[in-house]
């Protein structure tokens, strides 16, 4: 299996770390599994299985909350990944880090609690085309509270944003920039720190939605000068339901708190109720704790291999994988970006992705065929939908070569 | 085997579906969606003295739920309103349980290895969502997942 061995990346052991992946070790109607759905959910190592197993098995009670020694152990636990977290993203304090269910709920967290304290009629929201439905809704739903606008910043035909065109979109009125630091339905890496920093130029703030860039590149969220950053665990090779925001200090400390309940307050009385500190004035009600155990598991885990090797992989398999996909007739790549992680959309002249994910089912290739949750960017190239293949560093050119041959069989039924 | 379920009248109604075209005169309309894969559907319907006398449909969508409207048009025509309610029924039998195939589906039980794949089990039953909201005289859009 020495061929498994990246070039690239000297010292990147791809054979073993499939190992450290039992969900991969396994056969799909009767083939081995490929596994190229990362961008929807990562696979989860036995280092973050085990860690929420001995949660369950040893550690087990809720945080904050007691004084007894499991209550401490786990309260430990869990907020250790705060810590580890801040260290991830190079947060200035653990305060600035709220633990929330994923990203969508990050961005949710900022729209209610930030959005309906400053936002006023008139007042202007800057997206992006290709932001997922999490990063477009949220906003939408605000401004038809307050009577806002949202303004879309459009993308070209490569899916790269026009910057001139954010440009004239900043004014006196925007008071809020939310943009996905990489695309996850074209795998598009945005310029954020120039975006953030074109915001600032007019006083608005600049969300990030990092849900499919922290798997795949280091964040610096004091580099970026972001305000908000948001972007779920189980992308991340964690568990579902945990996810983090990060947020400025002075922003966090003057928004109202987001839900009522345990853990947010310091004083209850019914005549009136006085709020935690930072970040427990976010986390209301008892969390996910085996959640944000693993997500802890899996930053040690990603840091372990290291941020520069698993793109230096990632790209190969990137560059790999679009060669061999230039050279089959009738296939047109969706998102064309100058800057791309490792995500391949694409669509083949008269047959539907639905056909096309189906038939690679059956050959063990797991794809993703829709509109990723991101409608107006399939509307903006005139697709209904696509194949999207997106890759993670237990990727491998063996099974590139899979999905090629899964193309040939599909070509083979439907031409 | 993939192909039990992409058999060869399958093939051919997604690749040359019949009665895909708008149609002017149809006193019944509906459209349909999935919002799962994006496909749509608008489906026009004559009926006269309570018998289906033209279908069509046009649309966008899969081979799977091409191929299903397209033969749904087909096998409407000459039928009653009642026995268009008794197809659907049955055509819903055949991709959702394991009932022994009916021989009143005539050419739609090629659709019959669909039920070995329930995540497509949506895509062939757009078109006759679409028709029981054109049959029930509905002005809304049908989606796949209100049902």
């Amino acid at each position: 299996m020495s061929t498994l061995t990246s070039a690239v990346a000297p010292g990147f052991d791809v054979a073993r770390i499939r190992e450290d992946f039992p969900v991969l070790k396994q056969c799909i109607h009767g083939k081995p599994l490929v596994y190229l759905d990362n961008a929807a959910t990562a696979q989860k190592p036995f280092a973050v299985i085990d860690a929420i197993r001995k949660f369950h098995e040893v550690d087990c009670a809720n945080i904050h909350r007691g004084v007894h020694e499991l209550s401490q152990r786990s309260t430990a636990a869990y907020e250790e990944t705060r810590g580890k977290v801040k260290h991830f993203i190079n947060a200035r304090s653990k305060n600035e880090l709220i633990f929330v269910r994923g990203t969508t709920e990050g961005i949710n967290l900022v729209a209610s609690s930030w959005g309906r304290k400053n936002i006023k009629a008139g007042d202007e929201i800057v997206i992006s085309a290709l932001e997922h439905h999490s990063n477009i809704v949220p906003w939408q739903m605000l401004c038809e509270e307050k009577g806002a606008r949202l303004r879309v910043i459009p993308i070209d035909d490569r899916g790269d944003l026009i910057l001139e065109e954010y440009e004239k979109l900043l004014g006196p009125r925007t008071r809020m920039v939310a943009v996905a630091h990489v695309s996850n339905a074209l795998g598009t890496i945005n310029p954020v720190r120039r975006v953030i920093e074109m915001a600032h130029q007019q006083g608005a703030l600049a969300l990030i939605d990092g849900a499919q860039a922290v798997p795949h590149l280091t964040v610096d969220v004091q580099a970026l000068d972001a305000d908000f950053y948001a972007f779920s665990g189980h992308k991340l090779f964690g568990p579902t339901g945990i996810g983090i925001l990060y947020g400025k200090t002075r922003l966090l400390n003057a928004m109202p708190p987001y839900q009522g309940g345990g853990d947010m307050i310091r004083t209850v009385t019914f005549e009136k109720t006085t709020y935690n500190d930072l970040p427990y004035k976010f986390e209301a009600g008892t969390p996910n704790i085996a959640g944000g155990i693993g997500l802890g598991a899996a930053l040690d885990y990603v840091t372990r291999i290291g941020l520069d090797k698993i793109a230096a992989h990632e790209h190969d398999l990137l560059l790999y994988a679009t060669e061999a996909l230039a050279r089959i007739p009738g296939l047109r790549l969706i998102g064309t970006a100058r800057e791309k992680a490792a995500v391949l959309s694409f669509v083949i002249e008269g047959i539907h992705p639905h056909d096309i994910g189906t038939v690679l089912d059956r050959e063990g290739v797991a794809v993703r065929t829709g509109h990723h949750c991101a409608q107006p960017v399939m509307d903006w190239f005139h697709v209904p939908a696509t194949t999207r293949a997106s890759l993670a560093f237990y990727n491998t050119r063996q099974e590139i070569d899979a999905l090629i041959a899964g193309l040939a069989k599909v070509k083979e039924i439907f031409s | 085997m993939v192909e039990d379920l992409y058999q060869e009248v399958i093939l051919d109604h997604s690749k040359r579906p019949r009665n895909c075209h708008p149609m002017e005169d149809a006193n019944r309309k509906a459209e349909g969606y999935n919002p799962l894969c994006g496909d749509r559907l608008k489906l026009y319907i004559k009926i006269e003295n309570d018998t289906v006398t033209d279908a069509s449909f046009v649309g966008s969508g899969c081979a799977i739920s091409t191929a299903s409207a397209s033969l749904m048009t087909e096998s409407l025509k000459g039928k009653s309103r009642q026995e268009a309610i008794k197809l659907l029924d049955r055509f819903h039998d055949l991709l959702t349980t394991d009932t022994p195939v009916s021989q009143d589906l005539g050419k739609l039980v090629v659709f019959c290895g669909v039920r070995d794949y329930p995540a497509r089990v949506k895509c062939a039953t757009l078109a006759w969502h679409t028709l029981k909201s054109a049959l029930n005289g509905s002005a809304e859009p049908v989606s796949t997942e209100t049902e």
